[in-house]
């Protein structure tokens, strides 16, 4: 267990942190703290990613000396499915941010159980 | 002939790049433009599904210059040109119901960016249906997200501002759930292709290596995309989104993006995992529970709510409770069951956005039930619509709905072990669903010859009314000539195996 867990160390942080972000994400009452968990969670995958395609000893994925032999380079996929996921990410990020601030102009909080109960009173 | 082989990817990308055009373009024109290519993707859909069908196997489309290992894929059979085919109907139908009510709602400025938004929706539609890549899927899943959150909140009032907040957490939770699921998926099997997905599943339920990762991955995704479809206990955003939303795209995310979501979820479970492995794992046993759970709760959400597009709304709830339950069944006949209530639902449920919104319209712009006392007199053809959709729902013979119910009636009898929760919640839900939806039918045929509202003439709103009845019609025709929808669905989900 111990061996296994020192073998795997990069992919049992990027669990942890997994769930950190998570949680955040789903349990934390600010809408700002929610988006920083949001990115926690993402930046997670992506630790988990670069080092599923990271292998040891080997260059990056561009040709240089004429070199094309496979084995001289690391798995190029999980850098590309990266790169793909932070587009995503920061694009999602953005739309969250603009909709927390058409909320706080609207309710003055940023707290989404107060928004509800601001709401009811309303009606 | 072999020219349609493109036609789903020219489907994708012509939607995709005039969600782009229609950025630029004055409000009107970006209308013309939506309504065009949602015709045309219908029109190449149909010209698939023809192929299809008469060449009798699905076929692989290459995308880009790398073949299969490496390179990305479309794949389309039966079941994805049907599916993409509906999807295209429903929205351009839905759309023609709410264009008055967008009109009214959506300030004049912000038109072009509503057709942006639906026709995005519908990129990501075709793209969910068509793809063969798993990681393709989640950028067309994310893309899906943010297109349907911008539908939510183009009609700028508070409710509707903090429902696509909780939307987009629901999301983004689910969509979490479901990256990781398959990062993890790619690291066990090395694959992001769903046929070579596969093949490597079942080399590693072979070995026995890999047992327990590989049961959490299946695990991760199927509950990431439950949540982001909306499975009870994950429907909190739900009742506000498609309750205050402007009535399009209410329609349009009851019937449409939510439907994608679980179709992706049958093609993984069909084309990623295999359906035998999906049904050994306990995963099919908890959809089956839960799909139980929101028929139940849905439904009495439903009979509580005060509002008559809430209502509505939780009905959605309960209904895809009821699509859960079919895949949870295990069985192929079940599994039919299910895509067969994704399209009745879907026609229903859009049927009966677009009927309310006339009988709210011509009631004062109340949602209270009291004061849709004799709407149905006010707008006929919305009352003629509002009550299809219902019996449809309910599940009363020559509609849609019915045929589903029987469908799942059946699959539920060739399985032993579910067959008595089954059949016990199918007749509970249906006779909770009788309750709401027949209390507010004769609550619009109940006459008020004292009623303050004014009613409103047929030729006043065409389109609507041409909307409703092709609705109607739609739900007619699936639930008179079910067979060949049926046996499409069968060949589909042949061509998936």
């Amino acid at each position: 267990m111990g061996v296994n867990l020192l073998a795997n160390m990069l992919e049992a942080v990027s669990m942890v942190l997994f769930g950190i972000g998570f949680g955040n994400l789903l349990l934390q009452k600010n809408l700002m703290k929610k988006i920083i968990g949001l990115n926690i969670m993402d930046s997670a995958v992506y630790l988990f990613l670069a080092e599923k395609g990271y292998i040891e000893g080997r260059a990056a994925p561009i040709v240089t000396d004429g070199v094309r032999s496979m084995e001289a380079y690391i798995n190029p996929i999980p850098s590309g499915l990266v790169l793909t996921g932070i587009v995503v990410s920061v694009s999602v990020s953005a739309l969250m941010l603009s909709l927390t601030i058409r909320l706080y102009r609207r309710y003055h909080t940023l707290d989404l159980d107060r928004i509800s109960m601001i709401m009811k009173r309303e009606e | 002939m072999d020219f349609i082989r493109n036609f789903p990817f020219i489907s994708i990308v012509l939607t995709l790049f005039s969600g782009a055009v229609c950025s630029v373009l004055p409000g009107r024109a970006a209308r013309w433009v939506n309504t065009a290519v949602i015709t045309v993707s219908g029109v190449l859909s149909a010209l698939v599904l023809r192929y299809v069908l008469i060449t009798g196997e699905c076929f692989v489309y290459m995308m880009g210059h790398f073949p299969a290992p490496w390179g990305n894929e479309i794949r389309a059979g039966v079941l994805e040109a049907a599916m993409a085919l509906f999807f295209c109907i429903i929205m351009l139908l839905s759309m023609w119901g709410g264009r008055k009510k967008l009109v009214e709602e959506v300030e004049e400025s912000r038109h072009n960016l509503y057709y942006v938004l639906v026709n995005l929706l519908l990129c990501s539609l075709l793209a969910l249906v068509y793809t063969n890549d798993l990681f393709t899927a989640y950028v067309f899943v994310e893309i899906n997200t943010i297109a349907a959150c911008g539908l939510i909140m183009v009609r700028q009032i508070g409710r509707t501002l903090a429902a696509a907040a909780r939307y987009m957490i629901m999301s983004l939770v689910g969509s979490g759930l479901l990256l990781i699921g398959l990062c993890m998926l790619y690291d066990l099997t090395g694959h992001l292709l769903m046929s070579n997905i596969q093949e490597s599943v079942r080399g590693i339920l072979a070995d026995g290596t890999y047992a327990i990762p590989l049961v959490i991955t299946i695990a991760l995704m199927v509950v990431g995309l439950a949540i982001k479809s909306a499975l009870f206990p994950f429907h909190a955003w739900l009742p506000d989104a498609y309750g205050y939303s402007t009535i399009s795209s209410a329609a349009i995310l009851s019937s449409l993006a939510s439907k994608g979501y679980i179709f992706l979820l049958i093609k993984i479970i069909y084309r990623v995992i295999g359906f035998d492995v999906f049904n050994n794992t306990h995963i099919i046993n908890v959809l089956f529970v839960f799909g139980l759970l929101a028929m139940i709760f849905g439904s009495l959400s439903a009979i509580k709510e005060g509002g008559i597009r809430r209502m509505i709304a939780f009905s959605s709830v309960a209904q895809v409770g009821y699509i859960y339950m079919g895949i949870g069944l295990g069985t192929e006949a079940g599994m039919i069951a299910a895509v067969y209530h994704i399209f009745a639902h879907a026609a229903g449920k859009a049927l009966l956005f677009i009927a309310v919104i006339g009988l709210t319209d011509v009631s004062g712009f109340s949602r209270r039930f009291i004061d849709q006392t004799g709407a149905g007199y006010r707008n006929k053809i919305a009352g003629i619509g509002f009550t299809v959709g219902s019996l449809s729902m309910v599940g009363v013979p020559i509609f849609a709905g019915f045929i589903s119910k029987i469908l799942f009636a059946q699959a539920a009898i060739r399985n032993t072990g579910k067959l008595l929760p089954t059949m016990i919640v199918l007749a509970v839900s249906t006779i909770l669903n009788a309750i709401y939806f027949m209390k507010t039918v004769i609550r619009i045929y109940t006459p008020s010859p004292d009623s303050k509202f004014t009613g409103i003439a047929l030729k006043e709103e065409k389109l609507y009314a041409l909307a409703i009845v092709l609705f109607v019609a739609l739900n007619i025709a699936l639930g008179m000539s079910s067979q060949p929808v049926v046996n499409a669905i069968q060949t589909g989900l042949t061509m998936f195996g």
